[in-house]
C-alpha cells in the first residue's frame, strides 16, 4: 500500500521461536535494510514455544517487498507471510483515558456507546475506555474525544489474520502513516557502495 | 546414548563428531577451561595463531579450500572482537565457519565485568546465526546445530559464545539427538515449473552467457557447469568469486566482467540476449548502474537464497534451490546447440579487446609478476590474495586451471586476508602449492601470522607486490579526487627479505623482469615458507576500468 513519497507499507505475519534475542535479530534486520516498523504486536501463538508477530513495516517500495524473504533467512523465524495483498481481517486495540468531569461525562459516555467502546475504569475526573476495530474507527473516536482532553492513548498495533471466507473485507487504509517523508528510511539512489 | 561430561568435553566430542580435525585460535581466561581438556582429544589439532583475526581468516581459507567447516577459538572481550573482521569476511562470501568464544561467567554477564563484550550482539549482523549457551546440557545440540546451519543452505559463519562456568559445568550430551530447527529449511531441488521456464529461455536464446558466481564454487558444481556449457555451447563468464569454477584454458571461458574485469567479458554480458546467473548476487561491482546493466538480455537467476532474487536486478526466470541439484534438473532439458555465430562474435570480442596487454616497460610491473607465476606454476597453484591492484592483476593474469583454486575476499574486500587465508589453505591442502599474492599494505596488516606458518612448517609462498603504495587508493584518488594523493604512499616499508630472515623463512628479492622465473622456481623448490619481495612499479591506474556506478558505455579499456 503506497504511503506517498515512494514508500510503502506491508503487513507481515510471522511465527517465531519464543527465545531471548529474537526480537533483537528482527529489529536489527529491519534497521540494516532500512525498513521502519510502523507497528508491532507480539504474543504467544497457538503452538507452544512459538510466538506470533504481526508487523506493519514501511520503507522504499523496491526494498520493503523483500521484507518477508529477508525475515525468512533468520533461523529463529519459523514461518513468515507477507499478507499485504491477501484477504485479511485486522484489528487493533486501544485504551483511551480521557478527561470526564461530571459536566461532560454524559457526552463522553454517549460517544463510548456509539463506538461500542467499553468503559473499563472510572475516576473522579476521568474515565478509561477500551475500543477495538480498524484504524479509521479508532482514529475517529480519538479525534472526537480530543476536545474533552485526552490524558493517554495506548494502541497495541495491528494484529491480522487471513479471512476464512472469500468475501473481501474493507481496506482499512494506511496504518499510522506519517505523511511527511521519514528521514530514517534509507534513500534509494544507486546500488553502488562507493567503497574501495 | 547420553553421556555425562563437562561442558568443555561436550564441545570437543561434538566437534570430533562433526569431523573437525583442526582449529585455529588463541586462549584467554574465559576459554581456558576448553583448552584445559584439549590434551584429552589429540585428534583435535590446535594451531596457535598470533592474532584472532588470523585465526578467523585461517579457518576461512581452510574452509574455502577444502569445503569443510573451518573452526576458530577465541577468548571473551578483545579476543572475540578481534574475530569480527574474519566473521564479516566469511559472511559476505557465504563461507561456512564456526567460531567458539569464551564468555565471562554467567553471574557476571551484563555487569561490565573484566573482558566482557556482548559478542552475540556485536556479531548478529555479521553471522548467519549465533548462540549464547547458558547450560552445559544445551552445548552438544548447539554445536551440531551450528555446523548444520554453517554448512547447509547458503553457507555462512556461526558463532557460539560460552560462559566460562558453562565449560566447567557437568551436563548431558546425546550425540544422536535429532536437530530441532523448525524454522530452517534447506532448499535442494527447484520447482519443476521454474526449471522448465529456465530451460525454455536457454533453448530459445541465440546469444546466451553463463554468469558463474561463488554459488557454483560453494556447491562444488564444477563438472555440471562444464557439462551444461559444453552441451549448449554457452560462453562462461565468472564473477570475481566465481573464478576457478570453470577452467580458464577452455575455449568457452570468457573472463570476468565488471569494474576491473576484461573488456570482452563486460561486452559479452552487455550484448547477450540471455544471462544465466548461477549463484551470483548481481553485486554492484559487476552491475554498476543497475538501470543500464545488460539491457537487452533476459535473465535467469539460479540461487539458493530466495532473498537474492530480484534484490538488485529484476529477473525473468528465478530458479531457487541448490545449484548442483538444479544443474541435474536442467541438463536433460537443455538442448544441444552450437551458437556458432555468437561464439564467433565472442572470439572477435576477445581479439578486439584483449584487455590484458601488459604496458610496455623495462621495469617490473605487477602484471609481469602474476603472468610469470601463472606460467611457472602452470596455473595449478592455489592462489590467495589481499585487496587492491594486486588482487585485480591476480584475477586478470593468473590462468586458473584447477577448480576452486582462487581464494579472495570479494564481498568484504578485507585487506590482510592474504597472509592467514594462505595458512588455512596450506593446512587443509598439505601437498598443494599455495601462493599468496599480497599487497605490501595488506601484508603488513596480518604479517604476524608468518610465525604461525614457520611454527607449523607450512611451506606457503608469499609474493609481496611491493609498490610502496596503497595502490588502489592511489588509483581512486587519481580518478575521483583530481590526483590529490593523500595517505597512499609508504616511505618506511620494512626490508621484507630481512623480515623473512627474522622469522626464519627464506627471503628473495626480485627487481627485474628477467629474474622472475628463476626466483619463482627457487621459491617453489624450497620446502619451507618463502617471501618473495617483488619490487614493482607504482602505477596510478589499472585497466580495464568501469568507474563505480557506471556501465559498459563508460568502460575505459586502456590509458589514452
Ligand atoms: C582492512 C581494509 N582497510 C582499508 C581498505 C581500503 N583499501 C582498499 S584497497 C587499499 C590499498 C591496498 O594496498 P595494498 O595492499 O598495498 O595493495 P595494492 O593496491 O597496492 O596492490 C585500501 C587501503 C580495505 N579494503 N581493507
Ligand atoms: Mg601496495
Amino acid at each position: 500500500m503506497a504511503a506517498g513519497n515512494g514508500t510503502q507499507q506491508r503487513t507481515i505475519s510471522a511465527l517465531v521461536q519464543d527465545k531471548p534475542g529474537v526480537l533483537a535479530r528482527i529489529s536489527g534486520l529491519f534497521r540494516r535494510r532500512g525498513f521502519n516498523i510502523a507497528s508491532l504486536a507480539v504474543g504467544r501463538s497457538e503452538s507452544p514455544g512459538l510466538s506470533r508477530m504481526t508487523f506493519v513495516v514501511e520503507g522504499p517500495e523496491e526494498v520493503v517487498k523483500h521484507v518477508a524473504a529477508q525475515l525468512d533467512r533468520l533461523i529463529d523465524v519459523v514461518e513468515v507471510r507477507d499478507i499485504t495483498e491477501s484477504n485479511i481481517v485486522w484489528r487493533e486495540l486501544a485504551l483511551i483515558k480521557v478527561n470526564a468531569p461530571a459536566k461532560t461525562r454524559g457526552e463522553v459516555l454517549e460517544l463510548t456507546n456509539v463506538y461500542r467502546a467499553n468503559v473499563i475504569d472510572i475516576g473522579v475526573e476521568s474515565l478509561t475506555m477500551e475500543i477495538s476495530g480498524g484504524r479509521q474507527k479508532i482514529d475517529s473516536l480519538i479525534e472526537l474525544l480530543r476536545k474533552f482532553g485526552l490524558l493517554e492513548v495506548i494502541r497495541t498495533g495491528r494484529v491480522a489474520t487471513l479471512r476464512g471466507t472469500l468475501v473481501e473485507g474493507e481496506d482499512d487504509g494506511l496504518f499510522q502513516s506519517d505523511a511527511s517523508s521519514p528521514t530514517y528510511i534509507l534513500p534509494v539512489t544507486s546500488g553502488e557502495s562507493g567503497s574501495v | 546414548m547420553s553421556k555425562h561430561l563437562s561442558g568443555s568435553q561436550i564441545v570437543c566430542e561434538a566437534l570430533l563428531k562433526e569431523g573437525v580435525d583442526v582449529v585455529f585460535g588463541i586462549p584467554g581466561g574465559a576459554i581456558l577451561p576448553l583448552y584445559g581438556v584439549l590434551s584429552q582429544y589429540p585428534d583435535l589439532r590446535h594451531i596457535l595463531t598470533r592474532h584472532e583475526q588470523g585465526a578467523a581468516h585461517s579457518a576461512d581459507g581452510y574452509s574455502r579450500s577444502t569445503g569443510k567447516v573451518g573452526v576458530a577459538f577465541a577468548t571473551s572481550g578483545p579476543g572475540a572482537t578481534n574475530l569480527v573482521t574474519g566473521l564479516a569476511t566469511a559472511m559476505m562470501d557465504s563461507v561456512p565457519m564456526v567460531a567458539i568464544t569464551g564468555q565471562v561467567g554467567r553471574a557476571a554477564i551484563g555487569t561490565d565485568a573484566f573482558q566482557e563484550a556482548d559478542i552475540t550482539g556485536a556479531s548478529m549482523p555479521l553471522t548467519k546465526h549465533n548462540y549464547l549457551v547458558m547450560r552445559a546440557d544445551d552445548l552438544g545440540a548447539t554445536v551440531h546445530e551450528a555446523f548444520h546451519i554453517a554448512r547447509t543452505g547458503r553457507p555462512g559463519p556461526v558463532l557460539i559464545d560460552i560462559p566460562k562456568d558453562v565449560f566447567t559445568e557437568m551436563g548431558n550430551y546425546d550425540p544422536d539427538a535429532p536437530l530441532d530447527l523448525p524454522g530452517y529449511q534447506i532448499p535442494c531441488k527447484a520447482e519443476e515449473s521454474q526449471v522448465e521456464a529456465a530451460a525454455k529461455l536457454i533453448n530459445e536464446s541465440e546469444k546466451p552467457v553463463i554468469l558463474a558466481g561463488h554459488g557454483v564454487v560453494l556447491s562444488r558444481a564444477f563438472d555440471e557447469l562444464r557439462e551444461l556449457a559444453e552441451k549448449a555451447q554457452i560462453p562462461v563468464v565468472t564473477t570475481l568469486l566465481g573464478i576457478s569454477s570453470f577452467p580458464e584454458d577452455h575455449v568457452l571461458s570468457t573472463g570476468f566482467p565488471g569494474m576491473h574485469g576484461m573488456a570482452y567479458s563486460s561486452l559479452a554480458v552487455d550484448q547477450a540476449d540471455l544471462i544465466i546467473n548461477f549463484g551470483s548476487r548481481f553485486d554492484d561491482r559487476i552491475v554498476g548502474d543497475a538501470k543500464r546493466f545488460s539491457r537487452s538480455s533476459k535473465k535467469i537467476h539460479v540461487d539458493i537464497d530466495p532473498a537474492e532474487i530480484n534484490k538488485t536486478i529484476a529477473v525473468d526466470a528465478p530458479v531457487v534451490g541448490n545449484i548442483k541439484d538444479i544443474f541435474g534438473q536442467l541438463l536433460p532439458k537443455v538442448k544441444q546447440k552450437t551458437h556458432l555465430e555468437w561464439l564467433q562474435h565472442i572470439e572477435h570480442l576477445k581479439a578486439e579487446h584483449p584487455s590484458l596487454r601488459i604496458p610496455e616497460s623495462d621495469r617490473l610491473m605487477g602484471q609481469h609478476v602474476v603472468k610469470a607465476l601463472s606460467d611457472v606454476t602452470k596455473g595449478e597453484a592455489i592462489i590467495t590474495t589481499g585487496v587492491g591492484q594486486h588482487q585485480m592483476w591476480a584475477a586478470q593474469h593468473y590462468q586458473f586451471k584447477n577448480a576452486n583454486s582462487w581464494l579472495s575476499s570479494g564481498g568484504a574486500g578485507t585487506m590482510g586476508y592474504e597472509v592467514p587465508s594462505a595458512i588455512g589453505a596450506q593446512v587443509g591442502n598439505p601437498d598443494k602449492l599455495i601462493w599468496s599474492i599480497c599487497g605490501d599494505g595488506g601484508f603488513q596488516m596480518t604479517l604476524m601470522e608468518l610465525a604461525t606458518a614457520v611454527e607449523n612448517n607450512l611451506p606457503v609462498k608469499y609474493a609481496i607486490m611491493n609498490n610502496n603504495h596503497l595502490g588502489m587508493i592511489t588509483q581512486w584518488q587519481d580518478f575521483f579526487y583530481e590526483g590529490d594523493f593523500q595517505a597512499e604512499t609508504y616511505t618506511a616499508n620494512p626490508d621484507f627479505v630481512k623480515l623473512a630472515e627474522a622469522y626464519g623463512m627464506k627471503g628473495i628479492r626480485v627487481t627485474k623482469q628477467d629474474e622472475l622465473e628463476s626466483a619463482i622456481a627457487e621459491a617453489n623448490a624450497h620446502d619451507g615458507p618463502v617471501i618473495v619481495d617483488f619490487v614493482i612499479e607504482k602505477v596510478d591506474d589499472l585497466y580495464p576500468m568501469i568507474p563505480a556506478g557506471q556501465s559498459v558505455e563508460e568502460l575505459i579499456e586502456e590509458p589514452n
